[in-house]
């Protein structure tokens, strides 16, 4: 049996949904976006030896995705608080 | 010591520590053979899965592919990284919160059906066979090369440690294996690594080696890259871009909702105590991967170097062939390096025309097995890539014998053919199909059928156009019904597989391909290898059609849902 009511638990799936859906926009931005179409736009800067898009494509994006999953993972676990269904 | 006795050492030591970790981690149940008795630390398994992950290929032919693709080869750094997020956001929580031990489980339940099970278990044979031949292929390279026994020899000692550990502790074996396994590779993959950044820029962390200048100099390695090879008539390194952008922009999809989909990877996060450990334990597994990932581009653009600096030393002049250092002479007697003299003069001039081209072949997977000797590192740093390379490729291949075995055992055996078998019976069963399973994948890397060459495009075009789609429907919508999913599965596949076929060849064999595999005919010009996003479109399309004008699920299912979608409650159903 689940602990929540209905609207508990559709206003929880609403608010990971909403987590989600920002920091899949994060991801879509800094790999597809600054990785693959942005990449001769962004290649005009250069940082260092790497010019940015190139930056973005070979290591930045990676970076990003690592940062995402722990965002994702400690948000998460706050709002497993806040509702009282985290496992003890 | 000389190069063979090293070998011998590092490989040795390494075997004994695997065959160690198998006789103490023996498996006791099902859920010891099947989920490592589900209470593996999370940073423990994210370690295990990374090493699962990373397979020969990553280990072994990623640089090299990077390195004579450059911006090209971004597509496999972003694809087999970007999937991770996927995972930890859209599926590994609620797997494991879901509590079963195998994926056709989930599908089987979730779609009510049988049917929907063994689609699923058939995709998950498929695409773990065809990837479980290239690791064994792998185990036969590093062998042959570094310990100078024959290929065969070398499959065969490879099955033997494996079989020790995997049939003996199940996933528990395999879990504690991988984690010593990842620190062999990982050590393996960085410590030649940073050598080569020190050698050629004075800094130690390859990651900023190679943004940094050459040394002695104020021009940057990446503009000496670029300069270097389109000296030669080749593309520029920093922007060669693949095909097209919408070809890397499909390819790096396939490979992230690929990557995703792959059946012994989603495994591995049922092993974690909660729900909240697979979503840590996902970012764990990227730090592991990362490290690895982010130092793969700078090992390759720094070998490209090291070997068009070996080649033509300086502008116009190029290295005499009788003069050729000895790792040249070594990667010749394997076929991997071809030189021909076109215009007879003993120089090894090498071109991006192939009528003037001296270098017939240098085949990728030569870059990061002969980097160290290229930039005449000392040999233990040599033989210390050998057990790497073999590290990574058998503890992916042993992640995927158990996605394989699970499937048999618990799957088709427990679930459809003898539900009334007891546990010691089931566990008995799946060890019996892991030893098979060995022997099977063993078998085709003997004999590696026509279409492992094919292997990357059908084992991610088959993960990204089937399970993940089946799997993401799964848990984020209550409506897509038994009839939706299956439809969606077989259009899913039946599309990505009749692409990648008329263009490679029906099993890959050659002359088969009725489209002939040529460029002008690819839908928008994406190469096949990139096929997968589209089945996986087709896929979604098809499921959510059919599920409209079909009957909605039953109540229970959508009692399921709702019950994943919730962390609480995750250890009651863990067993059954």
């Amino acid at each position: 049996m689940s602990p929540l009511t209905e609207q508990q638990a559709k206003e929880y799936w609403r608010r990971n949904v909403s987590l989600m859906v920002k920091l899949m926009v994060v991801w879509f931005v800094v790999s597809f976006g600054c990785g693959i179409l942005l990449f001769d736009v962004l290649n005009t800067i250069q940082i260092g030896g790497y010019k940015l898009g190139f930056w973005f494509a070979q290591q930045g994006s990676i970076y990003v995705f690592v940062f995402l999953i722990f965002y994702y993972a400690r948000k998460m676990a706050a709002l497993d608080r806040e509702f009282g269904v985290e496992e003890d | 010591m000389d190069l063979q006795t090293l070998s011998y050492l590092f490989v040795g030591g390494t075997f004994a520590l695997y065959l160690g970790i198998a006789f103490w981690a023996r498996a006791g149940s099902t859920k010891d053979f099947y989920i490592a008795g589900g209470g593996v630390h999370p940073v423990a398994n994210g370690m295990a899965t990374a090493a699962d992950w990373m397979s020969a290929a990553s280990f072994i032919s990623m640089a090299g592919m990077i390195s004579f693709m450059g911006y090209g080869g971004s597509v496999f750094l972003m694809g087999w990284t970007g999937g991770y997020v996927i995972l930890a956001m859209l599926l590994a929580p609620y797997l494991r919160k879901y509590g079963k031990f195998t994926v056709p489980e989930f599908i089987g339940d979730r779609f009510y059906s049988k049917t929907a099970r063994v689609v699923a278990v058939i995709c998950l044979i498929l695409c773990s066979v065809t990837y479980v031949i290239g690791q064994m292929k792998g185990v036969g390279v590093a062998f042959s090369r570094f310990l100078e026994v024959d290929y065969a020899t070398g499959l065969l000692v490879g099955m033997v440690i494996v079989f020790f550990y995997a049939v003996l502790g199940g996933m528990k074996g395999i879990t504690y294996t991988q984690i010593a396994q990842y620190c062999v590779l990982i050590l393996a993959y960085t410590i030649p690594a940073i050598f080569i950044s020190l050698q050629l820029t004075g800094n130690p962390v390859p990651q900023l080696g190679l943004g940094g200048t050459l040394t002695g100099t104020d021009t940057y390695l990446l503009d000496v890259i670029d300069r270097v090879v389109m000296d030669l008539g080749f593309k520029e390194y920093t922007t060669d871009v693949r095909l097209s952008t919408l070809n890397m922009f499909a390819y790096t999809m396939s490979l992230m909702i690929g990557t995703a989909g792959l059946p012994h990877v989603i495994i591995r996060f049922f092993t974690v105590p909660k729900v909240k450990d697979a979503r840590s334990s996902a970012g764990w597994a990227l730090v592991f991967i990362a490290i690895l990932y982010t130092t793969a581009p700078a090992v390759g653009a720094m070998a490209r170097l090291n070997l068009m600096l070996t080649i033509e030393p300086e502008p116009g002049e190029y290295l005499v062939y009788e003069e050729r250092p000895q790792w040249f002479k070594n990667w010749e007697t394997t076929g991997l390096l071809v030189y021909e003299d076109k215009n007879g003069n003993g120089l090894v001039e090498y071109s991006a025309d192939p009528a003037t081209n001296d270098m017939v072949l240098i085949d990728n997977d030569i870059m990061v097995l002969a980097n160290p000797e290229i930039a005449q590192l000392p040999n233990w740093v040599i033989a210390l890539v050998a057990a790497g390379g073999l590290a990574a490729a058998l503890s992916t291949a042993a992640g995927l014998l158990l996605a394989i075995a699970s499937a048999i055992s618990h799957d088709l055996l427990k679930g459809m053919i003898r539900p009334d078998i007891s546990e010691k019976q089931e566990l008995l069963a799946s060890r019996i199909a892991m030893a098979f399973a060995i022997l099977g994948a063993g078998y085709l890397g003997l004999n590696p059928p026509g279409f492992a060459a094919g292997t990357v495009a059908l084992a991610f075009g088959l993960a990204a156009s089937s399970i993940f789609p089946a799997l993401m429907m799964g848990i984020f919508s209550d409506r897509i019904n038994k009839e939706g999913a299956i439809a969606g599965m077989v259009a899913g596949i039946g599309v990505t597989l009749l692409y990648v076929f008329q263009h490679k060849g029906i099993m890959f064999i050659p002359g088969t391909s009725f489209l002939g595999g040529m460029e002008p005919n690819w839908f928008f010009g994406i190469e096949p290898n990139a096929f997968g996003v589209v089945g996986a479109i087709v896929n979604f399309a098809v499921a959510f059609g059919v599920s409209r004008v079909t009957a909605a699920p039953p109540q229970s299912v959508r009692e399921l849902v709702e019950h994943i979608r919730i962390p609480v409650g995750s250890s009651e159903a863990v067993g059954h």
